[in-house]
């Protein structure tokens, strides 16, 4: 069990900030520039685990423990879900909604770290990031209520197991189609994605994500991105275990297929982000309980 | 009998001896005002001019449809009552006047500095004598209750854009009100155009709005010509016509990419940076700078397009028009874009007109504003028939009144550069005439540029107004921010661009 928490988190430490270069290529492509290297999140980490920060007056513990919650949330979460055919280390009956709520508790705090630094700007932030994320919750819910009820188990690790290439095989494809839309989707959401939200916007008052963690720098800045990075590649990989359930006999195949299909979902968001223009703020809510529906419908057909 | 015709009528790029201009009694000159105004009448400027211990009042009152400018002259003290309850498009005008010279509007519902300047003259008129003063540094409209927040933007801002504050009155994500504060630019541009010209006011007078170059230089340049009744050669006007179009190009071209910048639309965002960086080169090549400075001159232009420049020009102009139809074309028909555009940031046309928005923004909410169109000048008359009006007033409509322009534009540099009128480039204008006042208004990118100049018995400036769209516009912002979302503000500033030092002269 060692041995596979070792494997699991050298994999995500290592391979998630990839995903961030991947996208910023993608986007690259499609306007017509050459764009930043692929490693330049490692090179970000690098440099901004090296500088000081500087830190507001008016904030308290509540700001320092944002980025680190942040940091280490993906890690545990991680550790319940499988990489593909490399079973979950941690698995329980029930994990999921551990698995669900670990994200709320980061959310918690990067909200609280955002709040206590008093600025309207975080607040208003915080403020939106809460809301669309609550909107959000019940789909995640939903579609992994119809992956339970199709493998018969209560744990991530069955639910992503070997059940799914029968179940799209068999009469669940439209119900599994369904559910993967709305995981990419919550995917877009969650971590601040166009059209939700636009990660390289300069503007203040249009962030959502972004604007929550102006205040942070330094090293803690770095854990934020890291964090992001991290959390992208544990939801993502939700959607590639979904997506691509083939298993070969050889397990370096099996990573190598798994590798590839973050990869390609990396770019399908770049994809993504060049063709679509952000949505109104307004509209966001809208879009987040026509995907709740879709995810409740998808329930409906396979509990038919 | 002047007193049956108070209006001395003038036309865009009249001259006139200030002693043939009525001075009227106060209330004769607000009546007149006021009737000028409700005569379909648009009021393009009001200004102050020190008479001795007294002050000259002058209106400017546009009647469009007719090409005219009726211009209405007072003499008041230290105080006359204020237009602005009847005529909302004056507030701007009226606090400049009381923080210029310290001439204080009765009566005025909206009385604060605009841009945080010691008075020209003796006195202020809010009692700052003694005291610093700091931009942004004022009694801000204030929204009371426990669910209401403030939320304040600038002087710095996350961009590298100009310095103005904003404060916004919010019930959680909804705008009940937005107030702007500007003036951390001003430079003293009108004060220190008293007693020119002289080598170096054509370089002040090009960067009052560095990106409205062509716009302000042919403005003053007409001034200088008006006031010397020198006759600009035909080829001098077709290149200075060319030249603004060339600019309006290369703006409209990159708010259309701002636009898509900041919707996060990454297609036309890309394309529009290269494609405004294509017409400014255009624009290099007649004068060798980007922005058109150096080459409007007071009678004429300096610098000219020969044959093989045409030739050249219009190559690179096919090019570039071929890759902005296609970026414009992805902008439009996107169904996200068109989506986040529509209905965003609304001004009503009752709002519009009552607030005198000129240009793009006027012409967003359908008003007829275009003075190429009904005050025309040089190459523009008898030949400009492409203006281009939406109605919905939102930010779709500003964005399509910009890629509308951009097709009429790029057909007028197309023509113009095949049928470039043969003559000298230039013809020196003489002395100014003395004690005459002159004004001119020029179409720039961004709206109607008006300058008015009044000269002394030396035939020097005594008082140079200028009147920057940026200046009437301003205020259209805030209403599009009216019970708006507040994510929707970096959008809808966007849309309207307007310049900050144009604004803080």
């Amino acid at each position: 069990m060692i041995v596979g928490i070792l494997i699991h988190l050298l994999l995500l430490l290592l391979f998630a900030p990839l995903l961030a270069g991947i996208i910023a290529r993608t986007k690259a492509l499609f306007a017509g520039r050459r764009g930043q290297p692929v490693l330049q999140l490692y090179f970000d980490l690098l440099r901004l685990a090296r500088k000081g920060s500087v830190i507001s007056k008016t904030t308290t513990w509540v700001f320092a423990a944002g980025p680190v919650i942040g940091l280490v949330v993906p890690l545990i979460a991680a550790l319940m879900l499988p990489f593909g055919t490399f079973k979950a280390p941690l698995s329980f009956d029930g994990d999921l909604i551990l698995f669900v709520y670990l994200f709320a508790l980061a959310r918690f705090f990067t909200a609280a770290a955002a709040l206590d630094t008093g600025s309207s700007f975080e607040g208003m932030g915080a403020a939106r990031e809460v809301t669309f994320s609550c909107l959000a919750e019940p789909t995640i819910m939903f579609a992994l209520l119809v992956l339970a009820k199709l493998s018969g188990g209560l744990s991530l690790d069955v639910l992503l197991g070997d059940h799914l290439s029968a179940s799209w095989r068999g009469g669940s494809g439209p119900a599994l189609g369904l559910i993967l839309v709305c995981l990419f989707v919550v995917l877009l959401v969650e971590n601040s994605r166009i059209p939700f939200d636009d990660p390289n916007t300069h503007l203040e008052l249009t962030m959502i994500h972004e604007v929550m963690v102006l205040d942070h720098s330094g090293p803690a800045f770095g854990m934020i991105l890291y964090g992001a990075a991290l959390k992208l590649m544990v939801l993502g990989t939700l959607v590639v275990n979904l997506a691509l359930p083939w298993a070969t006999p050889w397990w370096a195949l099996n990573l190598l297929l798994y590798l590839a299909g973050l990869v390609l979902l990396a770019m399908l968001i770049g994809i993504v982000e060049s063709v679509m223009a952000r949505l109104r703020l307004v509209r966001i809510p809208q879009v987040l309980i026509g995907t709740t529906l879709i995810s409740v419908f998808a329930l409906v057909l396979v509990l038919r | 009998m002047s007193r049956l015709k108070p209006a001395q009528i003038l036309r865009n790029g009249d001259s006139v001896p200030l002693a043939e201009v009525t001075i009227l009694e106060m209330d004769a000159f607000f009546t007149a005002v006021k009737q000028e105004a409700a005569a379909q009448g648009r009021v393009i400027a009001l200004f102050a001019s020190p008479a001795g211990d007294e002050f000259d009042l002058f209106a400017l009152i546009a009647h469009d449809w007719q090409g005219t400018l009726a211009l209405l002259r007072t003499r008041v003290v230290d105080r006359y009552p204020s237009l602005t309850p009847e005529l909302p498009a004056v507030h701007l005008f009226e606090r400049e006047i009381a923080e210029q010279y310290g001439v204080v509007p009765e009566g005025h519902p909206w009385f604060k500095p605009v841009r945080f300047h010691r008075s020209y003259s003796a006195g202020d008129a809010w009692g700052r004598d003694q005291q610093p003063l700091i931009p942004g540094d004022m009694d801000y409209y204030r929204v009371e209750g426990s669910d209401v927040h403030e939320v304040a933007v600038g002087p710095v801002h996350a961009g590298v854009i100009e310095p103005g504050h904003f404060r916004f009155q919010c019930h959680g994500e909804k705008v009940l009100h937005m107030e702007i504060s500007l003036g951390y630019q001003h430079r003293g541009l009108e004060p220190l155009l008293q007693g020119k010209p002289g080598p170096a006011t054509m370089q002040r007078l090009e960067t009052v709005a560095g990106d409205s170059t062509i716009a302000h230089a042919t403005a003053y340049a007409r001034i200088c010509e008006s006031l010397s009744h020198t006759a600009v050669p035909p080829r001098a006007e077709a290149i200075r016509a060319l030249a603004l179009e060339l600019e309006r190009l290369a703006n409209h071209v990159g708010d259309i990419g701002g636009l898509a910048t900041d919707i996060g639309y990454l297609p036309t965002a890309s394309y529009c940076g290269r494609l405004r960086g294509d017409y400014l080169n255009l624009t290099a090549d007649i004068c060798g700078s980007r922005f058109g400075r150096t080459l409007v001159r007071p009678g004429g232009v300096a610098y000219d397009i020969d044959k093989d420049r045409a030739e050249k020009m219009s190559k690179q102009l096919a090019l570039v028009t071929r890759d902005t139809k296609g970026a414009l074309a992805l902008f439009f028909d996107c169904p996200s874009v068109l989506a986040r555009l529509e209905g965003t940031g609304q001004v009503a046309m009752d709002d519009a007109e009552a607030l005198g928005l000129v240009g793009v923004a006027g012409r967003a909410c359908g008003l007829a504003v275009d003075a190429r169109l009904h005050h025309p000048w040089g190459a523009y008359i008898r030949n400009f028939d492409q203006a281009v009006f939406e109605e919905t007033g939102d930010v779709h409509a500003r964005a399509k009144v910009r890629q509308r322009e951009i097709v009429n534009s790029i057909s007028w540099v197309n023509q113009a550069l095949s049928t470039l009128p043969d003559s000298p480039l230039i013809e020196r204008p003489g002395r100014l005439a003395p004690e005459s006042l002159a004004v001119t208004l020029v179409e720039g990118w961004r709206g109607e540029v008006a300058h008015v100049a009044l000269t002394d018995k030396q035939g020097a400036f005594s008082r140079y107004k200028i009147v920057d769209p940026s200046f009437r516009n301003w205020s259209g912002l805030a209403m599009a921010l009216r019970d708006e979302q507040i994510s929707d503000f970096p959008l809808c500033n966007k849309s309207f661009n307007l310049s900050y030092c144009g604004f803080d002269l």
